[in-house]
């Protein structure tokens, strides 16, 4: 593993293509195919192909365990949060049309990106977190 | 044979999501080792996405994306159903693999079998 | 049609196939046959998102799964007639059921009557999001999409009380041992 050049380089390389191809992805939704759970998906192969190739530590030191944690409740939070401010300014619960914005069409794209966001973060977390349990587990033992 | 030929056409995709289906089943209720048998629950469920989405696809459309010049869209809502239904899929597959893992610990084996044996014998 | 085949001489191969890790690459292409084949039936998110998800993260999972125990299936010990017999029934049952599904690709048939075209036609309207997928998604159908949300979180969740504890694995082993039936 540690003599694989061409994996190390090839890698390196593809990690900044593969994390920005997820940020296209995600905000490049509302006109070609894509959303939060492709582009959550996508990002969280591009650290677990880090990991594989450079050792799980080396992952670790990039994408903390405490920051992967927080980024899947966070996530959810924010998809939460967006049903109940909703509900709180006078509308149904995950109703956008309530959030305070003037032009009905525009708090639909607000509340589609809001909750996209959080899906986002929560999916990119999971992915993470899971393969780190999966990696760590194979260490310890 | 003439008279099934309209058939084959029409229900091809159905017969081999079933095909697909049984195999999954097969797999689920015939193998012992429980990796095999989440590859198998995968198969299954993997079926029943493809069923959705053949029903949902109209000869002549298009992908559901509203643009200028094109009349037939397919039908959005299996579409969305079953993008949820596909991560739902791995989050409980990761879960599945997770219970392996310990069993594997506790047991040292992922043959259903041999679980079965080492639990008559305590 | 062809994919299709292509897809059930797959799922042949997965059945027969006795060593884990060919099933689980078996498995990866699997994922790729049926994501080109719903990118065919006009779904591209749906295709994206099986081509990331089950032939990515699925498969990376599986393969750390089979580093942390053995990667060969042992030969069943009893003859397997009553597990072909069940899924010979169901099959042939279910086959029986699609002769009354209304025929492939139509554009008359009570899925695209229903609510279909009320998305497709007021998603512009009501929402400006011309992907439909992404509309209904995010708004029309925001609680399922908030529901499997909070399932992923569970599972999460869960895999790392699965795996995160039990730092002495000895102890802890003997411990499930003693508590098991």
């Amino acid at each position: 593993m540690r003599l694989d050049v061409i994996l190390r380089v090839i890698a390196k390389l593809l990690l900044p293509f593969t994390v920005v191809f997820g940020f296209y992805v995600h905000f490049h939704a509302e006109t070609s195919p894509g959303g939060g759970f492709q582009a959550g998906v996508v990002i969280g192969a591009g650290v677990i192909l880090y990991a594989i190739i450079f050792g799980l530590d080396e992952a670790i030191k990039i994408v903390p365990v405490r920051v992967v944690e927080l980024l899947v409740s966070v996530g959810t939070l924010i998809f939460l949060g967006v049903g109940i401010v909703g509900w709180l300014l006078g509308g149904n619960y995950l109703d956008y049309y309530a959030l305070p914005i003037a032009d009905p069409i525009i708090s639909q794209e607000v509340g589609i990106h809001l909750v996209e966001i959080g899906v986002l973060m929560a999916v990119t977390g999971a992915v993470i977190a899971i393969f780190y349990a999966f990696a760590g587990r194979g260490r310890s033992r | 044979m003439i008279e099934a030929i309209p058939d084959l056409v029409h229900h091809y995709n159905h017969w081999v999501s079933i095909f697909l289906m049984v195999c999954g089943l097969y797999i689920v209720v015939a193998r012992g080792n429980m990796v095999k048998k989440l590859v198998g629950l995968t198969v299954f469920q993997t079926a029943v996405f493809l069923l959705y989405i053949s029903a949902g696809k109209i000869l002549g459309g298009t992908p559901p994306i509203i643009a200028e010049g094109y009349e037939h869209y397919a039908n959005p809502l299996p579409h969305v159903l079953i993008l949820t239904a596909i991560v739902v899929g791995v989050a409980t597959l990761a879960v599945g693999l997770g219970l392996v893992v310990r069993i594997n610990e506790a047991f040292g084996t992922i043959e259903e079998e041999e679980i079965f044996e080492r639990g008559e014998q305590e | 049609m062809v994919l299709l085949t292509l897809l059930a001489v797959v799922a042949i191969g997965i059945v027969r196939l006795r060593n884990l890790f060919a099933v689980v690459i078996l498995g990866a292409v699997y994922s790729f046959l049926i994501a080109t084949v719903f990118l065919v039936l006009d779904a591209p998110d749906v295709a994206m998102t099986e081509a990331a998800v089950g032939a990515g993260i699925a498969t990376v999972m599986m393969l750390a799964v089979l580093h942390l125990t053995k990667t060969d299936e042992s030969r069943p010990r009893q003859p397997q007639i009553f597990p072909l017999f069940v899924s010979a029934v169901t099959g042939a049952a279910l086959i029986y059921g699609t002769l009354d599904l209304p025929p492939f690709g139509e554009a008359d048939t009570p899925v695209h009557t229903h609510v279909g075209p009320y998305y497709l036609s007021q998603s512009i309207p009501d929402t400006g999001v011309p992907n439909v997928v992404a509309s209904v998604l995010a708004s029309y159908r925001g609680w399922d999409t908030l529901g499997e949300v909070v399932v992923i979180f569970t599972a999460a969740i869960g895999v790392l009380l699965l795996l995160r504890r039990a730092q002495r694995p000895t102890r802890q082993a003997t411990r499930s041992r003693r508590d098991a039936p």
